[in-house]
């Protein structure tokens, strides 16, 4: 069978051996968890508990006040000890409810079983995912209420589910999909019953040969269709793994919603399923550890608000001379300058190398590598010079904001120069302007 | 560990191995093969120049960095080197060595620093030195003599492209063999006559992918279409496109001068059009120009276009609605 791919993209080095075969583990949750309410893309939830009061686990402790946020639960039971800013992952401190563990797990009354989710309609769906909190677990971190809500007049035809992981080194889908496929096949038919689609396709990098014949075996009873992607980063970006499927393109400025697609991750999708089956909200996430820092990389299951430094203890702790640690993938993960950080919805994985060194930097030799493996069509060095000498418009009309900071260009980039970084400062830049242009 | 001990970039955080300096050496061993090639067929003259225009090269590099208070580690980042080579490779091998350091001197000044050095050129460097000593020197730059394996005692030769520009080589059958052209055994300029030299390290450049594969192939397709259609009309006037190929500074031109990531388009559609300006106009310089060869006005002129078509031929973004046609 022929492998669908995108045109464009690099080959990193996977490094996911470290941990494929490790089974994920269930990390106890510790004795103080720090949640914030600002782990989702838009806006933050607004506190519903206060210093001193005792909170069970699963409760709500944050509700999303507008459409583009998501509501906050315990993953603890015990006493709330402050609500104040705490150091996060994004790099600032953010509000957060910071819980002593008194150890029960009491579970609050609201999360409730449901006998038969399948016979929920798309309202009740929508609205359970929406209580649970459950964002997009990716790495991106959308709110998956407003994800699963189509507009009307854009009618959804294919649910696709992505377990392509392209990211180096994490192996966390990798293992939902072979200790959890009958949930993400289960979660997945939710979404098709809540978006109103045909059909759902699972698409997963070719690297994943055994959880592709797992889901395979499973699919039977489901409209799904397993198909086998090539591993290229970065197939898992929405718009490129929705290309390789489906030969549609999204256009510039446009949402899946447009072509007729929802995407989801697999850990999207189980959490989808855990809620509605289960009642249990999001408090809890798979992650992978790995990277030369850790003395032993694991897969593990984590209580979010759990702190980087517990997590780390918990894999044999940091080694010496750890000098670099990320939140995320290698290639679009975010540095941290501390382990007090907690886990949040969106941490997909911990890494730490060690003794890494900052490349040095050469003026742009016009290689145009950065233009060849470019996923998105874009000329990431004519957009970092444009940004660099205050030509906005420019680097609009050329497509700054198309760009998804998936990194291929500055990796192949041999003058080392930090063209994410660029176009991000462009990006935010641009955006800035026309809100003031508005306002 | 202290946590004041952690790095912050952003991302992404793996890159690939390949540097500045890694493609640059990459280039400077693919040159090796017709290096070589040229000091076994004109010895310690061929010695001479490569000395010279390497030393005169670094020198100016070096005096330009530390007048502009730049690093000197780009001094050996292997591009100025590159440029000597190139620029050494370019010259007849009977041309004095003051000439050599003054086409040196002015290829690093005037076609690399003051444009603000590595990567902000608009010409290729050696060329812009080769260019001027061709205008400030038109004697020396055009006084050829035999390699030293010909059995030939002459104080003057002429070199392949030469010798069918001014004679009437192709109807009187004293063109130079295609065998000699690939092999290198003829006159011409130091680094350009070994074809099967220049060849051998054209490979590695394209194995590493370090060089646009569209470039050479752009130029060389362009070039035998339009002197072929010359060849099939008279070939009793006109020399075949596989001699044009193989003559003068076409290969040292395609594989290793055009190919200058600085001074070539960063588009697939540019790059056609700048390889096939190249081709062209090489094969209107040598059947109708008043100069024999053309290899490094063409790619000279055509430099002048790929700001242009940089910014001509933006890439399709995804999503993009595709033009009317």
């Amino acid at each position: 069978m022929k492998t669908k791919t995108f045109p464009h993209g690099i080959h990193p080095p996977e490094g996911k051996d470290l941990t494929a075969d490790k089974k994920l583990e269930v990390l106890p949750p510790p004795d103080k968890v720090f949640i914030p309410l600002h782990q989702h893309f838009g806006n933050p939830a607004e506190p519903l508990v206060q210093k001193g009061e005792e909170i069970l686990l699963g409760q709500k402790i944050g509700e999303a006040k507008s459409l583009f946020s998501a509501c906050v639960h315990a993953s603890v039971s015990g006493k709330v000890l402050s609500v104040d800013g705490h150091n996060h992952p994004l790099g600032k401190p953010v509000l957060s409810i910071a819980v002593a563990n008194d150890g029960e797990d009491r579970v609050h009354q609201d999360v409730k079983e449901t006998e038969d989710p399948f016979s929920l309609d798309p309202d009740q769906l929508r609205q359970k995912v929406r209580e649970a909190g459950i964002v997009g677990m990716g790495g991106a971190a959308f709110p998956t209420a407003v994800k699963i809500t189509p507009p009307k007049d854009k009618p959804i035809d294919t649910v696709i589910i992505n377990g392509c992981e392209c990211e180096p080194i994490l192996t966390a889908d990798y293992r939902l999909m072979m200790e959890y496929p009958e949930e993400i096949l289960k979660g997945a038919e939710l979404v098709r019953i809540a978006t109103g689609a045909e059909r759902i396709l699972v698409g997963i990098e070719d690297n994943k040969k055994k959880a592709f014949d797992l889901l395979q075996k499973k699919a039977n009873s489901f409209p799904a269709e397993i198909l086998l992607v090539k591993t290229k980063y970065p197939q898992g970006a929405e718009k490129n793994l929705i290309y390789a499927l489906l030969g549609r393109e999204v256009p510039r400025g446009g949402l899946p919603f447009d072509v007729g697609v929802v995407v989801q991750n697999v850990g999207t999708v189980k959490a989808v399923w855990d809620a509605a089956k289960t009642g249990r909200p999001l408090y809890e996430r798979a992650l992978t550890v790995s990277g030369n820092g850790f003395k032993e990389p694991k897969n593990l299951i984590v209580r979010i608000g759990t702190p980087f430094q517990a997590v780390a203890d918990a894999c044999g702790g940091l080694k010496e001379d750890v000098n670099t640690v990320i939140m995320g993938g290698p290639m679009m993960g975010l540095s941290q300058w501390a382990l007090d950080a907690p886990v949040i919805k969106g941490t997909s994985g911990i890494l730490a190398w060690t003794s890494q060194k900052p490349a040095v930097e050469f003026d742009c030799i016009k290689c145009s590598r950065c233009v060849t493996h470019c996923p998105m069509g874009l000329v990431p060095t004519q957009l970092m010079k444009y940004v660099k000498y205050g030509q906005l418009p420019e680097a609009e009309s050329w497509g700054a904001t198309d760009c998804v900071e998936c990194g291929s260009c500055q990796y192949s980039c041999p003058a080392k120069i930090p063209l994410v970084h660029w176009i991000r400062l462009g990006k935010n830049q641009i955006i800035s302007q026309k809100r003031k242009k508005s306002a | 560990m202290p946590d004041n001990a952690l790095i912050i970039q952003s991302s992404p955080h793996f890159r690939d191995k390949d540097s500045v300096p890694r493609i640059m050496y990459t280039v400077i061993i693919a040159l090796l093969p017709a290096v070589a090639a040229s000091v076994y067929f004109f010895r310690l003259r061929a010695i001479g120049v490569y000395l010279s225009c390497l030393a005169a090269c670094l020198a100016t590099e070096a005096l330009f960095l530390w007048i502009r208070k730049k690093p000197f580690r780009s001094l050996w980042d292997g591009s100025v080197v590159i440029t000597g080579l190139l620029l050494a490779m370019t010259l007849p091998p009977s041309v004095s060595l003051d000439i050599a350091v003054i086409g040196s001197v002015v290829a690093v000044a005037i076609g690399k620093q003051v444009f603000g050095g590595l990567g902000h050129n608009i010409f290729n460097p050696a060329l812009v030195g080769r260019a001027f000593l061709q205008t400030a020197f038109p004697v020396a730059m055009t006084t050829w003599i035999p390699p030293a394996t010909l059995p030939v005692d002459a104080l003057t030769y002429a070199t392949p492209l030469g010798n069918l520009k001014f004679q009437v080589a192709v109807a009187q059958g004293t063109l130079t063999p295609i065998k000699e052209l690939f092999s290198g055994n003829t006159g011409g300029c130091l680094g350009e006559t070994s074809a099967i030299a220049l060849l051998l390290g054209a490979v590695l450049l394209l194995a590493k992918k370090t060089i646009d594969w569209r470039i050479p192939a752009g130029i060389i397709v362009a070039l035998s279409a339009f002197t072929g259609i010359f060849w099939l009309t008279d070939p009793e006037k006109f020399a075949s496109p596989l001699f044009h190929i193989l003559a003068g500074g076409l290969l040292i031109g395609a594989f290793y001068m055009a190919t200058d990531m600085v001074t070539s388009p960063i588009n697939s559609k540019g790059t056609w059009i700048y390889a096939t300006g190249i081709g062209i106009m090489v094969g209107l310089v040598r059947l109708f120009g008043g100069f024999p060869e053309g290899v490094m006005y063409s790619i000279l002129f055509m430099n002048t276009f790929v700001p242009l078509l940089n910014r001509f031929f933006r890439p399709r973004i995804l999503g993009e609605r595709r033009a009317a046609s």
